[in-house]
């Protein structure tokens, strides 16, 4: 039995006088991987920005219609609280410059002025970096500033950050788009194990990798939400014709 | 044809030669003023220099303790009220670019900077020391922390600017609270670029002297108690190098050394932070 | 790592506002300090205005024994002094501009003389006027002394040297700067029609740049009202009106400097805080209108 863990109602979004997004109802089942999917500029990021609140910090936005976290509308929640339910991977990848890898795992909590102990600290690391897949590669170098690490990394030590957190729910927008092919990989297969534990929420503009690790796939176009479905649904029998157009490739 | 190319040609190599010579020229007064003071400097300083008070007018010897003790009193106090200021309005100034008040800010920043020291001096004057009923160093510090301000601001906001959005960003999405990740993250990131502005900034107001000359106003004796006029390394030069008296003059000489050689390091020091501290994104 | 009670709620709610709100009222208390600094000096000047007024201006005399406070000796100093200092800095100024602008804006010699005009910079004010009293005013003596001159040594002109050489790393600065702001697709295009390196910098760089090397020039002139130090101690300090540019004279800014503890009377105190509020409305002007056009300058 699937529950929702989130769920739109209605949901439009501004950046000054522009609509972005337009009315979007989405349910997203726990447990899943979700894709969005869209051309360029048709309101993915603003849409998973929504997701945590991240939107509203850009100057002149406002939003309409509601998102519920389970049953909490999250305009009613402080950000700062959702945003620890549900984290979020960028598009690239961000350390902190200034912290060490060790740090950086556990910044959330240091950030936040929660203090650890010593070997609370250690197993929040090894558990974090070990679910992100980067446990082997660093384990000798926990020391060495987050920056020195190659981009792909980098990237799934920002994923063992917000891991480190025990999010309900995790965002990535285009968390491989920077990446080298084998460190996507990498990646990927990360994702799929992740599923177990959490719900993500994945934009990509790959249609491979949509089709590769996703449950359902939303496809947004010009800021709607044109179809949303099963992924393998998507993929063989889109409904909509610009669904349809866009997995063919007759537009980008 | 053949002349005028010649023509071109000599007038390129005289406006060159004009400008390398004339700039040459610019830097001349520096090694002057450097040499001239290492040498009238050197020879004034000693441990009785540094560890006495200045005797009176006819004997020999004496030192400026109280003027070593006061300009560090002084500076001390100054920057402890300009750093938070300062730094606080550059955060501003970077993270709300564009309201009104930032715009305002900016032009407030840049019309203090051009507000001749003396003015400094006088409003202070009347601020402080005519309420409070004497001159005080903490009148001077108080001018002194207006005067290193702009520098604090400028190197504060320009730093934080080039800080990529991406940083605060990860913070934010970690449900870090925005003062947080503006204490923890940014700052720290942008930590060589507010050091140096501060270190400039100290430099600048450690051989103000107008400021202090209503204010701080000077003083013969060693004194600690910062609401009572005190002696400062600017003022002793200033009011020893006017005297008509060489023993004044060669400690006029000795307290110019020790203020130029900590100009001169503080200018290294920035430098050097601005390479060492800076963080790679 | 999840909060949920509401007492902490509000906390974190709380330090996230009080944050914001102190950030912002830093930056509004700079704007009130400023705006109190010149209501101060406005109120303080009152006193003198009013028993003064307009003659301030133009009144020769200044003796405040006989309560005459005729300021035109000492605007007259001050705007000879400055402007004297910013003939002799100019042609300075923009030499040094183009070399580390254009010729050498990279390299060793570029960092040493851009290092060697900051340090011009950072020495203090009383420091020239020391080592001027020294090594420049025994030079103009005996300058004086061969022109049959009275020989003062200290005067307008050493005061004027000093502060040329106080003020020309300013201009240079930013007139290095707006040279460095010439579009290189220009000056390429003209070395690639056979032009000189001279032809190309009076042409081209000149002209593109005159108004940002003017505001340079404006901005420096500001410094130079207000510097007070130096000017104080080699300006030798005579409330007569000037004669000529090696007559001993005095600036506002030292006459305040030389007078304002001494200063005996309201109408004394207030008559020397007017020279202040003058300086102050004067640069504050120039100032504004300076950074107006290399504003401007940069983001065309
Ligand atoms: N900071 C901003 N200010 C104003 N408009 C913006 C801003 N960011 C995005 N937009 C506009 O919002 C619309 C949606 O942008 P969004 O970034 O959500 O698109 P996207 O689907 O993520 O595109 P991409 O695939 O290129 O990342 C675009 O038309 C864009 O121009
Ligand atoms: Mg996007």
């Amino acid at each position: 039995m699937e529950s929702t863990i989130l769920k739109s109602e209605n949901f439009s979004a501004w950046f000054g006088e522009n609509q972005v997004l337009k009315k979007i109802n989405i349910e997203i089942p726990r447990n899943n991987i979700v894709a969005v999917m869209g051309p360029s500029g048709c309101g993915k990021t603003t849409f998973i920005r929504c997701v945590n609140r991240m939107h509203e910090l850009t100057n002149d936005t406002h939003v309409e219609g509601t998102i519920f976290y389970t049953k909490n509308d999250i305009y009613k929640m402080d950000p700062i609280i959702l945003r620890r339910f549900i984290g979020m991977v960028f598009q690239r990848p961000n350390p902190f410059p200034t912290m060490s890898i060790y740090q950086n795992v556990i910044a959330g909590y240091t950030l936040n002025g929660a203090s650890l102990r010593k070997p609370e600290k250690d197993e929040l690391v090894e558990d974090s970096l070990k679910k992100a897949a980067l446990w082997d590669e660093v384990k000798d170098m926990l020391h060495r500033k987050g920056t020195f690490l190659s981009g792909g990394q980098q990237q799934r030590l920002c994923i063992a950050r917000a891991l480190a957190m025990k999010p309900e729910i995790l965002l990535l927008d285009e968390p491989t788009s920077a990446l080298d092919p084998i460190s996507t990989a990498k990646i990927e297969e990360l994702l799929f194990d992740l599923k177990k534990n959490y719900t993500l929420l994945i934009v990509t503009h790959n249609m491979q990798q949509a089709g590769r690790v996703s449950d359902k796939t939303a496809f947004f176009y010009l800021g709607e939400l044109i179809e949303y479905n099963d992924t393998k649904e998507i993929f063989t029998n889109p409904k909509n014709e610009k669904t349809q157009n866009y997995i063919t490739g007759r537009f980008g | 044809m053949e002349r005028g190319i010649q023509i071109r040609k000599y007038k390129n190599i005289v406006l060159k030669t004009g400008v390398v010579l004339f700039t040459v020229i610019v830097t001349l007064p520096l090694l002057l003023v450097l040499l001239y003071i290492f040498k009238r400097g050197i020879s004034a300083i000693s441990w009785d220099f540094l560890a006495n008070l200045p005797k009176p007018v006819g004997e020999t010897g004496g030192g400026i303790f109280n003027a070593l003790i006061g300009s560090a009193i002084i500076i001390g106090i100054a920057a402890l009220i300009a750093i938070p200021f300062g730094v606080s309005i550059g955060v501003y100034l970077s993270e709300f670019r564009k309201t009104k008040l930032a715009y305002w800010t900016l032009l407030s920043v840049d019309v203090l900077q051009g507000i001749p020291s003396i003015v400094i001096g006088i409003v202070i004057y009347l601020w402080i020391v005519k309420t409070m009923g004497s001159f005080s160093a903490l009148s001077g510090s108080i001018a002194l922390s207006l005067m290193m301000l702009p520098s604090i601001i400028k190197s504060t906001e320009e730093t934080l600017k080039l800080i990529p959005d991406s940083l605060k960003e990860a913070s934010l999405s970690l449900g870090v609270p925005y003062y947080r990740t503006i204490l923890k993250v940014i700052l720290p990131a942008g930590i060589s670029g507010i050091l140096s502005g501060v270190m400039l900034g100290i430099a600048r107001i450690a051989g103000e002297t107008a400021p202090l000359l209503f204010t701080a106003f000077g003083n013969p004796f060693t004194n600690t108690n910062i609401l009572k006029p005190m002696a400062s390394l600017p003022l002793v030069i200033f009011n020893y190098a006017i005297s008509p008296y060489d023993e004044w003059h060669e400690l006029a000489w000795g307290a110019a050394f020790l203020l130029i050689l900590f100009i001169l390091l503080l200018n290294t020091l920035t430098k050097l932070a601005e390479k060492k501290w800076r963080v790679q994104f | 790592m999840q909060v949920s009670n509401t007492r902490q709620i509000k906390q974190l709610q709380f330090g996230e506002l009080f944050f914001r709100k102190g950030l912002a009222l830093s930056a509004l208390l700079l704007g009130i300090i400023l705006l109190s600094i010149f209501i101060t000096i406005l109120v303080a000047s009152l006193p003198s205005i009013k028993a003064i007024g307009i003659s301030f201006f133009y009144g020769k005399t200044w003796n405040p024994v006989e309560n005459d406070f005729g300021g035109l000796p000492f605007l007259i100093g001050t705007l000879v002094t400055s402007i004297l200092a910013l003939i002799i800095s100019v042609p300075f100024s923009i030499s040094v501009g183009l070399f580390l602008g254009e010729y050498f804006t990279k390299g060793f010699l570029s960092v040493f003389f851009k290092n060697s005009i900051e340090l011009l910079a950072a020495i203090p004010s009383v420091i020239y006027g020391f080592v001027g009293m020294f090594i420049l005013v025994p030079f103009v003596r005996d300058l004086e002394t061969s022109l049959s001159l009275p020989p003062y040594g200290v005067g307008i002109f050493t005061a004027s040297i000093i502060l040329s050489i106080m003020i020309i790393p300013y201009s240079v600065s930013l007139i290095r700067q707006v040279i460095m702001l010439v579009p290189s697709s220009l000056k390429e295009a003209a070395y690639s029609l056979g032009a000189t390196r001279y032809e190309v910098i009076k042409n081209i760089i000149i002209p593109y740049t005159r108004s940002g090397i003017g505001a340079g020039i404006l901005l420096s002139l500001g410094r130079a009202l207000g510097e007070t130090m130096a000017v104080t101690m080699l300006i030798g300090n005579s409330q007569i009106l000037p004669t000529n540019i090696f007559a001993p004279s005095n600036t506002m800014a030292s006459v305040i400097a030389n007078e304002f503890t001494e200063a005996t009377g309201d109408v004394y105190l207030s008559a020397l805080i007017e020279m202040g509020l003058f300086l102050f409305v004067v640069t504050t002007i120039i100032n504004v209108i300076g950074r107006q056009i290399i504003k401007r300058f940069s983001i065309d």
